[in-house]
């Protein structure tokens, strides 16, 4: 204890490196920190690894050791020795995934850039599902529509319900975090708390508080082929169809527009984005309407795919995404979609296993885990929140 | 605004100075007597307020019949200022934002449903109970027992949620308190198919746990539900406890840590402030106080059900610190008895049929939630330090200010 923090070297740049190891320095001489450092990456890098490849592969061997029940020929319990189950489960996970990965890529963005947890981004998913089912009754989709109108009708719903979706989560930024702008970071936080239930409410008021089916406008559960006995359904198909040409399109405009580049400098380093000329503020604005836009599109394929809303589907879905963004590394969009799509895996395992109302346990077991084995996730780099 | 601010001061002033001539235009001895007794009255005056206030709360129950529904919001009201007040500890204090309270309430109620109720019929354990009780299966337990049960059980769940976050700040510690909070909640909702070994179940899911014993004190005999004084001059004692230790806490060398932390764990840290301990003890001691109210609402509501438990109450209950002024003990209080006569008198009794006279059809209570999370936006944008706000905090938002002003005018020169 005695022994003093190990003065900061000179090529340290941020706080956040001193304050990664404050536990261990304190509690260790500064000449054992170096190899300590290291045996920490390495557990925690391959804990969470670990961690996650547990459930997949401890059902596995569950399946081929003990079988599993896959239905009833002549009145008599079938069992069978392979990894179908487990395959259908992965399929349905990615497909899950998909969308949570939308939502995920939302929470990273504003993260990155602003640093705060938007609280309400879950209800914005919510708001968007509700508009893009409210909007079929408006065009009169509905299950006797033909091919054609399903898909015209189903184009023009993305792009009105994305831009519904983003505008309220500009609107959102302009009245509950700008003016919080300079305020301890505690006051945001806050405000995003309060907002995403107000935002429940709205749906809640809108909608019942039961969940209420929509028509299956793209028959999600048809089989369109199967690959070694696992089905691959519409809806799964669907879900990637929508989340990997906008996860493209997203990279490449924070790669290669001009725009995309004053969101990084911006996430970078606001004070110095401004000095650059960069309009610090639009630029935020623009982070929150494309992740407001992301969150939309996920609603919409979430009505398509799970056929019900409800207005409770945005706090779930805004936990777990939260949880896929914190896994892959906040700040981080690769990381988003892969944190989503291991989510999605793994709620899919929770559900089929150990039944649906443990899920949310489960999910949430793994966050807490994320934040002891490797608080900055799979790909991130450390944060000054997490270190 | 300011012009509104300046004239008050001015007649402020005004009242001053006439206070002044008055008092020299009295006979001189009596002027001494009175300039004497100025300092003394000027210290004792706090003191006097909450005597008189402790006075006035005791013998307020007499003003009304036993069981009315205003004794009802009332104590009901104490119980969440105490909840309030325990979250103020781990928000206020340490600068913990904790949005999982919801499981210390849980394991607060859960505490009196397992030791004060039939519940695991195959164990027998009567401590100082009423002779009804005395005869029946289970464990019970006298309700101070009971309350201390909950304290501790609920201060070691607070030191297993909070020893994740150690590495933690901001942001990253609400979701990871949310998250045990979520956990706490889906297994008081399962807990049926949790066994503990012969046909006994961990919670009894949303059936509810009933039949729980009513507080009994020897002499006074069983509370019941018919008179309702008994329970509010007991959860009053209880609020009186809570505040003189958040009082003697925020003045000792734990609560100055706290706050330390709170303003620049760095700094803190440096200075020798053990970061592990003191922290974890902002959660146990917060999480104690929000068990012990959970354990009086879990006896006077009679059933302990798993889907009471929802995220919904944390926000509630830290809308009641915000609203109050983070930090600050008297607002803690006010904020958790404001929103607990909101949530049990003015929205269900008064304001319900709103809606429906403007021509909207669904009852108010529907949309409480979203009433609190107004509450909260528009307290943090329009008055962040809150409705009593703490000393500190108060210096901390002006200084805030001029320090940035500072700047301003540093740039342009």
């Amino acid at each position: 204890m005695e022994g003093a923090r190990p003065a900061p070297s000179p090529y340290i740049l941020s706080l956040r490196d001193v304050e990664a190891s404050s536990l261990t320095e304190r509690m260790l001489p500064a000449a054992a920190l170096r190899p300590l450092a290291a045996v920490r990456e390495a557990v925690g890098r391959w804990g969470l690894i670990v961690a996650l490849a547990a459930l997949p592969i401890y059902y596995g061997i569950r399946d081929l050791v003990h079988g599993y029940q896959a239905g009833f020929v002549a009145g008599h319990a079938v069992f069978q020795h392979d990894l179908t189950r487990l395959g259908f489960n992965l399929a349905q996970g990615l497909a899950n995934g998909s969308i949570w990965a939308l939502i995920a890529i939302g929470y990273t963005l504003v993260y990155g850039i602003i640093e705060l947890i938007n609280f309400a981004h879950g209800d914005v998913f919510m708001i968007g599902s509700f508009t893009a089912t409210g909007l079929w009754g408006t065009f009169g989709l509905g299950l006797a529509t033909g091919p054609v109108g399903v898909i015209a009708g189903l184009v023009l719903t993305l792009l009105i319900t994305m831009a519904v979706a983003g505008s309220l989560n500009v609107l959102i930024e302009r009245v509950a975090y700008r003016p919080l702008r300079g305020a301890p970071k505690l006051a945001p936080l806050i405000t995003a708390v309060g907002f995403s239930f107000i935002l429940q409410n709205v749906g809640l008021l809108w909608r019942g508080g039961s969940p209420q089916s929509v028509s299956d406008l793209v028959r999600q559960g048809r089989t369109v082929f199967s690959i070694s006995g696992v089905p691959i359904v519409r809806g799964y198909i669907l879900a990637l169809a929508v989340m990997v040409p906008l996860v493209f399109g997203l990279a490449w405009f924070i790669t290669a527009t001009r725009a995309g580049r004053a969101m990084r400098a911006t996430a970078q380093d606001p004070e110095a984005a401004r000095l650059m000329g960069i309009n610090v503020n639009a630029t935020i604005s623009l982070t929150f309407l494309l992740g407001g836009m992301l969150a939309g599109a996920a609603g919409l394929v979430y009505a398509l795919y799970e056929t019900n809303v409800w207005y409770f589907q945005g706090f779930e879905a805004g936990l777990i995404a939260f949880t896929a963004a914190v896994m892959g590394g906040i700040g981080n969009v690769r990381g988003a979609v892969l944190g989503g799509l291991i989510i999605g895996v793994i709620q899919a395992l929770a559900d089929s296993r150990m039944g649906p109302q443990w899920t949310e346990a489960v999910v949430f077991g793994y966050l807490i885990l994320i934040m002891i084995l490797r608080p900055r996730g799979l790909l991130g780099e450390e944060t000054r929140e997490a270190g | 605004m300011s012009e509104l601010r300046a004239q008050l001061r001015e007649w402020g002033q005004a009242l001053l100075r006439r206070r002044d001539a008055f008092v020299n235009r009295l006979p001189p001895r009596l002027r001494s007597l009175i300039l004497r007794l100025a300092p003394v009255l000027r210290r004792w005056w706090t003191r006097l307020l909450a005597f008189a206030l402790i006075v006035i709360g005791i013998v307020l129950p007499f003003f009304f019949t036993p069981a009315s529904g205003c004794m009802n919001a009332t104590f009901t009201a104490l119980a969440f200022a105490v909840m309030s007040l325990g979250m103020n500890v781990v928000v206020g204090f340490a600068g913990l934002l904790d949005l999982g309270y919801v499981a210390f309430y849980a394991f607060g109620a859960y505490s009196l449903a397992w030791f004060a109720s039939g519940f695991f019929f195959k164990a027998h354990l009567h401590v100082v109970v009423s002779p009804v009780a005395g005869t029946l299966a289970g464990i019970h337990l006298n309700f101070v027992l009971i309350l201390v049960a909950a304290a501790i059980i609920c201060a070691v769940a607070g030191t297993i949620i909070g020893l994740p976050t150690l590495r933690l700040r901001g942001d990253y510690i609400a979701i990871v308190t949310l998250a045990f909070g979520e956990i706490i909640g889906v297994v008081a909702v399962n807990g049926q198919s949790v066994h503990l070994g012969s046909g006994m179940t961990l919670t009894a899911g949303n059936f509810g746990i009933s039949a729980l014993d009513a507080p009994y004190f020897p002499g006074i005999g069983s509370f019941n539900l018919l008179n309702l004084r008994p329970w509010y001059w007991l959860i009053l004692g209880i609020l009186l406890l809570v505040t003189f230790v958040n009082l003697r806490l925020r003045d000792s060398r734990l609560g100055r840590a706290w706050i330390a932390l709170r303003e620049d764990e760095v700094a803190a840290v440096s200075m020798g402030i053990p970061l592990v301990r003191t922290k974890l003890l902002a959660y146990a001691i917060g999480a104690a106080m929000g068990g012990m109210s959970g354990a009086f609402l879990g006896a006077y509501h009679t059933v302990v059900s798993g889907d009471d438990f929802q995220f919904g109450f944390s926000i509630f209950v830290l809308s009641m610190v915000i609203i109050g002024g983070l930090g600050s003990i008297w607002g803690a209080v006010l904020g958790g008895m404001l929103l607990g006569y909101i949530n049990n008198y003015l929205i269900p009794d008064v304001l319900n049929s709103v809606p429906s006279k403007l021509g909207l059809n669904f009852p108010l209570t529907e949309v409480e939630f979203g009433i609190y999370g107004f509450l909260l936006v528009l307290v943090m944008v329009l008055r962040p330090q809150g409705l009593v706000p703490e000393r500190r905090r108060r210096l901390e938002l002006t200084a805030e200010v001029a320090a940035e002003d500072a700047q301003l005018v540093e740039a342009q020169g």
